[in-house]
């Protein structure tokens, strides 16, 4: 029989694609159309940390160039939204860039690395708090216009398809990635750079290349958020509580796999979303924040028992059962 | 013909420490050619020099005539020079044949091309049991196959081996001996420090010995082991002196 790597992406994307069929609970829709958005910011972060073993800490910062991207193209510049989606990963991609010349040709490793990228984070949320371009701290308002042609869409089914149409490019791409030279030579680095260097791997290009990728498809995850809620403000789009939904996802997943990501986001937001409803019923009103602390349970957890994350745990469970 | 790796007179100072003094070594195209000498005496600290992992502080070296001392370590490798460590540095994460496909990527950019020549690599060096195992579970012995393996696999014309049989048994140093020769008979140049004086002598076209990073000797094999100044910076002062001595005493008696 023929290898066929990528079946498993087309099943789970079907599967997932038939599920806003059988529901119309706005709610759900919601969640599965955020929860594409988080895997898409987190797969990103995955190319970057999880293969390339370049842990960021600062993912916002591409998340919210694409967002704001996307939002001050339309609004200022008056760019369709289809020609501002590519040109705001563009952006995200120039300063992935920039950030991997500055700190990999420094050779920044590790905790270091994960700080300047936290340190870039910050700086974006900053200035987009206090220049007027960006809005400054009222944020930006992309106006309503619910038209295709605009990218807004009346049935939020179509969103949701949007947003997963993406997660399944990326899908493909990671897997392609890991089947080609660049993905040999991006674990390569991350498992030993030194050695990946005798081998004649140029590190500092493979980084470059990671983190430029990485950059671009975070991005994107930015101009899905724009678009789904045609609001913007400077914590929203550079805060660190995407940083590290980013990475939180991957790690819960799966770090360095293709459906990590993925399955770390549906993980991760699911819970997070029973907690603030059990929370909102045992205190009789909501609790704000309460699923943070989940989160870091769950970080916690996955450190400690789980390391290769909820896939891992699978996998392992499968050997288990049928020792080979 | 000019010698395949020349290294004309290298000088590496970390801070006040002069780790390599002024040595010059060449390598002839398919050779085996020694680098021996007493601990510290800067064999490792050459070997980084000439695969570009740190910098000469002086000196240049040269390979296939063309002046290198400025090419970074990757485009090194590209030239065809390929390094083991000393201390084994396999990816831990990945399968043995992953790790040989890291190197065999450098030639082949195609995956399919890439595995089968790792597959063959594997094969060549005794590791063809164990491809689909992973790295962190190998052996001492087979990590050092691993890191042969690996640096085969990027077809280099000159291979620099960093006591790839420090750290077997006798039987498994056998073992390798042959894989050692089977390379060089494939027409790839060989580069070798190393402290098991056995292999050395029987493995060596020829040696050179440093010592307190400067090279004090150089010639085959038989005639660098009998030299005095060698058998000191093993032994210490005087030694060469004693042994004759006694050798002389013994005849007597």
């Amino acid at each position: 029989m023929k290898e066929q790597p990528y079946l498993p992406i087309l099943v789970v994307v079907a599967g997932l694609a038939l599920l806003p069929l059988g529901l119309s609970s706005n709610t759900v829709l919601n969640f599965l159309s955020f929860a594409m958005i988080i895997t898409l910011a987190a797969q990103g972060w995955n190319i970057l940390g999880g293969y390339g073993g370049q842990f960021s800490f600062g993912h916002a910062v591409f998340f919210g160039t694409g967002a704001y991207g996307m939002a001050l193209l339309q609004v200022r510049f008056g760019v369709n939204p289809w020609l501002a989606l590519p040109l705001a990963m563009g952006l995200g991609a120039v300063v992935g860039f920039a950030i991997g010349y500055l700190s990999f040709r420094a050779r920044l490793r590790g905790s270091y690395f994960a700080l300047v990228t936290l340190a870039f984070a910050e700086v974006f949320r900053i200035s987009a708090n206090a220049w007027g371009f960006t809005g400054g701290a009222a944020g930006v308002l992309v106006p309503l216009r619910l038209d295709p042609a605009n990218m807004q869409f009346a049935d939020k089914r179509i969103g949701f398809w949007l947003a997963l149409g993406f997660v399944a490019a990326v899908l493909a791409l990671t897997l392609a990635i890991t089947r080609s030279r660049f993905g040999a030579q991006l674990v390569a680095v991350r498992e030993n750079e030194e050695a990946a260097r005798a081998l004649g791997v140029d590190a500092l290009a493979v980084k470059l290349k990671a983190i430029t990728l990485s950059g671009a498809i975070t991005a994107a995850a930015g101009c899905l958020y724009t678009q789904k809620f045609l609001y913007l403000d400077a914590s929203l789009a550079y805060g660190p509580w995407i940083s590290v939904e980013a990475l939180l996802a991957p790690i819960i997943g799966g770090v360095g796999t293709v459906f990590g990501p993925l399955v770390g986001a549906i993980v991760l937001l699911g819970l997070g979303e029973v907690t603030k409803i059990v929370f909102a019923n045992l205190m009789g009103g909501s609790v704000p924040g309460v699923d943070l602390v989940v989160f870091g349970i769950l970080l916690i957890i996955c450190v400690a028992y789980a390391p290769r994350g909820v896939l891992g745990l699978v996998q392992g469970w499968f050997r288990r059962k049928a020792p080979a | 013909m000019s010698a395949l790796l020349a290294v004309n007179a290298v000088t590496k100072r970390f801070g006040g420490l002069v780790a390599v003094d002024n040595a010059s070594i060449e390598v002839a195209q398919g050779s085996i050619t020694g680098l021996i000498g007493p601990n510290g005496a800067g064999k490792t600290t050459l070997f980084t020099v000439i695969a570009g992992f740190e910098p000469a502080t002086s000196g240049s070296v040269a390979f296939e005539g063309r002046d290198i001392t400025a090419l970074p370590t990757h485009q090194r490798a590209s030239a065809g020079i390929a390094r083991t460590f000393q201390i084994v540095q396999p990816f831990a994460g990945l399968s043995v044949r992953e790790n040989i496909a890291v190197g065999a990527f450098l030639r082949h950019p195609a995956r399919a091309n890439a595995l089968a020549k790792a597959d063959a690599i594997g094969h060549q060096v005794g590791l063809g049991a164990m491809l689909d195992q992973s790295a962190s579970q190998l052996t001492v012995a087979g990590r050092k196959r691993l890191e042969l393996a690996r640096a085969l696999a990027t077809e280099p014309k000159l291979l620099l081996l960093d006591e790839v049989l420090a750290g077997l048994n006798p039987s498994e140093i056998r073992d390798m001996m042959p894989v050692v020769q089977a390379i060089r008979a494939g027409g790839v140049a060989i580069l070798i420090v190393e402290h098991v004086m056995q292999a050395v002598m029987s493995l060596c076209d020829s040696v050179y010995v440093l010592a307190q990073g400067r090279i004090i000797a150089a010639g085959a094999p038989g005639e660098v082991a009998r030299d005095p100044r060698v058998i000191e910076a093993y032994l210490g002062h005087g030694a060469a002196a004693r042994m004759q001595a006694q050798a002389a005493g013994d005849a007597h008696a």
